[in-house]
């Protein structure tokens, strides 16, 4: 590998490559300041300079050169992959917070902290997405979590969210923990943290009891923060009772973000002819583990962020078998499968949050009984989300599991692919249930008119790329692809 | 008797240990749960400071200062969510947190 003996980055180089990162941190700061001094009526105007910060820090991503930077004595970590998930990452939260200003201002939660938290998590995702050393690894997930923890308790006044919040706060602390002594041990039986020096090493084989220890509790740490089970019980709950814009950012923006810090880990870290079974091997648990629950669980919730929850569930257990193929195409069938998980997620909670009567909110998937007939368009919309969900072709979804399912087979994982068709079909059973829901129960009072116009446009844009996906597919597949050859050197 | 790498390895493990048995079989507080996290957080320094003790590397120590000032933050998020809890529900028993099943 001529790559890991690339020349050492100077400071200020360092400095320019991580310009994204210190972009949004300094934005951050400058944004908590303008707040302390206006107070909370200047929500709004955070809120969009938020945005426009996510817009010059995308723009600041792509203008980077396009080869392999390392920065900061080879901690930190610029790649196609980090700058495809990164960019994926912006787009999800700058929607997020573009969907969440009505709702905040109805259910009076409009503090300007709202969109500077997102930015500091978004922080976080970026430091983690770039990470290449242990000690990079956590402190960009902790600086994620510390603020999605918050995110979840934002509505202080009701007893869901706070109780949300507490529960996240637990569970993801306790999974730190793991994750942390996982790393501790990984780097006292190697004497490195960085991922490059340990693949390198790791290559020759030499394993010791103790650094598969490190490797277990590390994968547990991760596998927490993408809720593959069995460590997924915290996110039921916090999908139900974090307020809905914040549920829609979690589903969407930290999953990616922490399943491609989970494929670098392992496919930089810990590749080599011993160390790939061993987690593998866990990695293959895991997927159909979640698979399994995810399908299993949502056939009997009534409440749709709910069973959204479970879904994400199933969804991260696909894109884990692209990552048990330990392969470049499962690398990339993760990335088009993130890619795509992505715009149905964010399309489905904008229909969630515009399912509102004059008395506020409605969660119940009965209230979209007869949906058809009082909005054609947005059941017409969900319909293609649900289909799309479902793996239904030539929706999006299909292909997705397609890519995947394939790089599971052409690594003979035979088993996996099989059990993954089969419980993609058992899930298709509730998503197909709420289209027979909307078209053919009777119709209930309906949702407050005209859905509003930000919904509209992401729920229309979610639509089209989802259901003609299989048009344009060629330029994102080119992508993705050279974003996973980027992880192989 | 020497002491060794292992036997602080031990220590840490034990106390890791105890972290994780107090979040898990702890019915009544969730301020002993903090507490339990703390030691889980501080038993992974003691696995840190060995190492780089025995393996004459200076990283480990690094990493053991951004542990302890993550658990630091940690610590102050969680009881701030923890106030604003009880200010909800009027007590922080864990059998109570149960307005959502799950």
């Amino acid at each position: 590998m001529e790559d890991s003996a690339q020349h050492i980055a100077t400071f200020s180089e360092s400095l320019s490559i991580a310009l994204p990162e210190i972009i949004l941190a300094v934005g951050a700061m400058v944004l908590l300041i303008l707040g302390v001094f206006r107070g909370d009526r200047s929500a709004g105007l955070i809120g969009s300079l938020s945005i426009a910060l996510f817009i010059i820090a995308g723009f600041a991503i792509i203008q980077l050169p396009s080869e392999r930077l390392m920065a900061f004595g080879g901690t930190f970590i610029v790649d196609s992959y980090a700058r495809f998930l990164k960019i994926l990452v912006l787009i999800g939260s700058s929607v997020a917070i573009l969907m969440s200003v009505a709702f905040n201002e109805r259910e009076k939660m409009n503090r300007f902290e709202f969109p500077i938290l997102i930015v500091l998590a978004v922080l976080g995702m970026c430091m983690m997405l770039s990470a290449n050393s242990l000690i990079a690894l956590y402190m960009g997930l902790e600086l994620q979590s510390l603020s999605l923890y918050v995110l979840a308790a934002m509505n202080r006044d009701s007893l869901r969210s706070t109780e949300a919040g507490l529960k996240y706060f637990v569970l993801g602390a306790l999974s730190s923990g793991l994750l942390l002594y996982g790393s501790s041990l990984i780097y006292g039986f190697t004497g490195t943290t960085q991922f490059d020096v340990l693949g390198e090493l790791l290559h020759e084989g030499d394993l010791s009891i103790g650094l598969i220890f490190g490797l277990v509790f590390l994968s547990a740490g991760l596998a927490f923060k993408i809720s593959a089970v069995p460590f997924h019980m915290w996110t039921p709950d916090v999908y139900e009772g974090a307020p809905t814009p914040v549920t829609a950012f979690f589903a969407a923006a930290p999953k990616v973000a922490a399943m491609g810090l989970f494929v670098r880990v392992l496919i930089t870290g810990f590749t080599g002819e011993d160390v790939t079974p061993q987690w593998q091997q866990i990695i293959i648990t895991i997927a159909l583990l979640s698979m399994v629950v995810g399908a299993f669980g949502a056939i009997g919730q009534t409440n749709i962020k709910r069973l959204m929850a479970y879904s994400s569930i199933g969804h991260m257990g696909y894109a884990l078998v692209g990552l048990a193929a330990g392969s470049q195409e499962g690398v990339r069938g993760i990335l088009i499968y993130l890619l795509i998980y992505f715009a149905m997620t964010l399309g489905m909670f904008a229909c969630i949050l515009s399912m509102k009567r004059r008395d506020g909110m409605v969660e119940n998937i009965d209230e979209l009984s007869g949906l058809s007939r009082n909005q054609p368009m947005m059941a017409f919309g969900l319909m293609v989300l649900l289909f799309s969900l479902a793996g239904i072709p030539p929706f999006a979804g299909f292909f997705a599991k397609f890519y995947v399912f394939m790089a599971a087979v052409k690594a003979e994982l035979y088993l996996l692919a099989v059990l993954g068709v089969v419980t993609s079909v058992i899930g298709a059973f509730y998503y197909l249930r709420i289209v027979k829901i909307m078209y053919f129960d009777d119709p209930t009072e309906s949702f407050d008119l005209p859905m509003r116009g930000e919904m509209q446009a992401v729920l229309t844009a979610s639509g089209l790329f989802t259901g003609l996906y299989a048009v344009f597919s060629l330029p994102l597949i080119q992508l993705a692809g050279t974003a996973a050859s980027s992880l192989f050197p | 008797m020497e002491i060794g790498l292992g036997h602080y390895l031990t220590v840490a493990a034990i106390l890791f240990t105890l972290g994780m048995f107090g979040i898990f079989l702890n019915r009544k507080n969730v301020i002993v749960i903090l507490m339990s996290i703390e030691l889980m957080l501080l038993a992974v320094n003691i696995n840190l400071v060995a190492f780089s003790a025995f393996l004459g590397d200076l990283v480990g120590q690094v990493f053991a200062m951004f542990v302890l000032t993550v658990a630091a933050a940690e610590a102050a998020v969680g009881l701030a969510i923890l106030v604003v809890y009880f200010r909800n529900r009027g007590n922080i028993a864990v059998e109570n947190i149960n307005v959502m099943k799950g």
